[in-house]
């Protein structure tokens, strides 16, 4: 059973070190000469004026928490959707099964819908 | 084969399913990475002609010759690390970009049986490894401590979770039809039904019951990858190449594989998830590995038809497009393949 996740790990790590070889290669094969200038951030040509790090649009926070919202949402109907056909199967209780996750998913909507009145979805 | 591998296992002893996994690893890579030099390749040709252009012709005949000529280029460039950048995660971010693009190629299915790991939560885990991609490009536009890196990776940030949520409530369409994680089970699902039994194996594939399903799942894909015309993140006329302006040399070229790597896989994905996988679109011809390749084939060249056809879209069309237009079709769509599941008219008894 687990041991089926072997390959994935083995797989992950081969990724990891996909990407760290070449940029070794790259550092040992390509020449190396910094400079002052070459190494400033890139601004079109200026002088960088600023902090790069510097204040943001809060709705990138909104999107990010919307996003766990429903991201989340989507993990907890993965094993409904997994198990529905056999309860299709077993019969009446399959109405049940969809009533709740309905419940479920209604709770959703009802948060979905106070934020597109809100403005949380609108980008002008 | 097996009596082949006999002495090699021997020679190994324990270490021997670690080596044979390693093999197999390098064998999905190895044509994956050749794949993705060729479709650079591919991608200026086509639009080439498209735009009544020849595309490159000079490197090799025909210009063939050219991605290896671009990857020698890119291995002898310096890779500069801006003396303002968090060094560390400088170098982290296009390993992360990469890292997930070719790990999730652990659950494909390429043909019967054809699979790295057979695990029982195959499509939980690609969609979980596929939301890893957003790290390396959030790390990116961090550690490069400048402007247009740090505003590009907080639109590709917003824009690759955004779509996400689309992709999601579609794979869950999928799901309730399959009734399977396993990613060879939602093949198999696919072939059955009254049009397999007519022979039009290819009526009865996820993309026609799960239509709207299955274009928006193609549209999240092109937007999940940051292609054109979702490609704002490193719209060259607005933020210049987003993330990936301070990067030069192979970490650079990182960036540049994990974007193709991460087209393959999409459209790989969809052709496994919608398009049957290995299954042929008529009974009377066996499936095989090649059906894949085709799918695949045919939706990577969707991607480069898009490119070559749609202007940008500005940065609000696409987040009021994914928020605003996906996730209310996506959700009704889910409610409605449950209903439809329950009648009688159900098709997937």
């Amino acid at each position: 059973m687990l041991e089926n996740y072997f390959p994935v790990l083995m797989f992950i790590l081969v990724g990891l070190g996909f990407g760290l070889v070449p940029v070794i290669l790259g550092r040992l094969v390509a020449p190396n000469r910094p400079g002052s200038e070459k190494l400033s951030p890139y601004e079109c040509g200026f002088e960088a004026f600023e902090d790069a790090r510097m204040k943001f649009d809060v709705r990138y926070y909104l999107i990010a928490i919307l996003f766990i919202l429903f991201d989340l949402e989507i993990a907890f109907l993965f094993p409904w959707a997994t198990v529905f056909q056999e309860f299709i199967a077993a019969g009446q209780v399959a109405w049940f099964v969809f009533g709740s996750v309905m419940v479920f998913i209604a709770v959703l909507v009802i948060g979905y819908v106070v934020e597109w009145k809100n403005g949380a979805l609108d980008w002008e | 084969m097996e009596a082949l591998l006999e002495p090699v296992s021997q020679f190994f002893g324990p270490a021997w399913p670690v080596v044979w996994t390693l093999a197999k690893i390098v064998a999905i890579i190895a044509p994956l990475m050749l794949g993705v030099a060729y479709l650079t390749l591919a991608e200026r040709k086509v639009i080439g002609y498209m735009q009544v252009r020849i595309g490159p012709n000079r490197v090799g005949p025909k210009g063939l010759l050219q991605p290896i000529a671009d990857g020698m280029k890119l291995l002898f460039k310096e890779i500069i690390v801006p003396s303002g950048a968090s060094k560390g995660l400088f170098i982290l971010g296009p390993i992360l970009a990469i890292a997930p693009s070719l790990a999730a190629w652990s659950v494909v299915p390429f043909n019967e049986g054809m699979v790295l790991a057979n695990v029982n939560a195959g499509l939980l885990l690609l969609l979980a490894i596929t939301s890893m991609e957003v790290y390396g490009v959030i790390i990116a536009g961090w550690a490069s401590n400048s402007k247009y890196p740090f505003l590009g990776s907080m639109r590709a940030a917003a824009q690759m979770v955004s779509y996400e949520v689309a992709m999601g409530f579609a794979l869950i369409c999928v799901l309730l039809i399959s009734s399977s994680l396993n990613l060879s089970d939602i093949v198999h699902s696919q072939g059955q039904g009254r049009f397999h039994e007519m022979g039009l194996s290819f009526l009865s594939w996820n993309w026609l019951p799960l239509l709207p399903m299955f274009i928006v799942f193609l549209i999240s894909g092109i937007a999940e990858t940051n292609r054109a015309p979702f490609d704002v993140v490193e719209g060259e006329s607005e933020v210049v190449a987003g993330h990936m302006v301070e990067y030069s040399g192979m970490a650079f070229a990182l960036f540049f594989l994990a974007e193709y790597a991460n087209m393959f896989l999409v459209s790989v994905m969809t052709a496994v998830l919608f398009m049957g996988g290995w299954l042929s679109p008529i009974g009377a011809i066996p499936d095989g590995f090649h059906w894949l390749a085709l799918k695949t084939a045919f939706f990577l060249f969707v991607f480069l038809w898009v490119r070559a056809t749609f202007p940008r879209f500005r940065y609000d069309h696409i987040m009021r497009l994914g928020w605003k237009v996906f996730i209310p079709i996506t959700l009704v769509w889910v409610i409605v393949v449950a209903v439809w599941m329950m009648s009688p008219l159900s098709i997937w008894k």
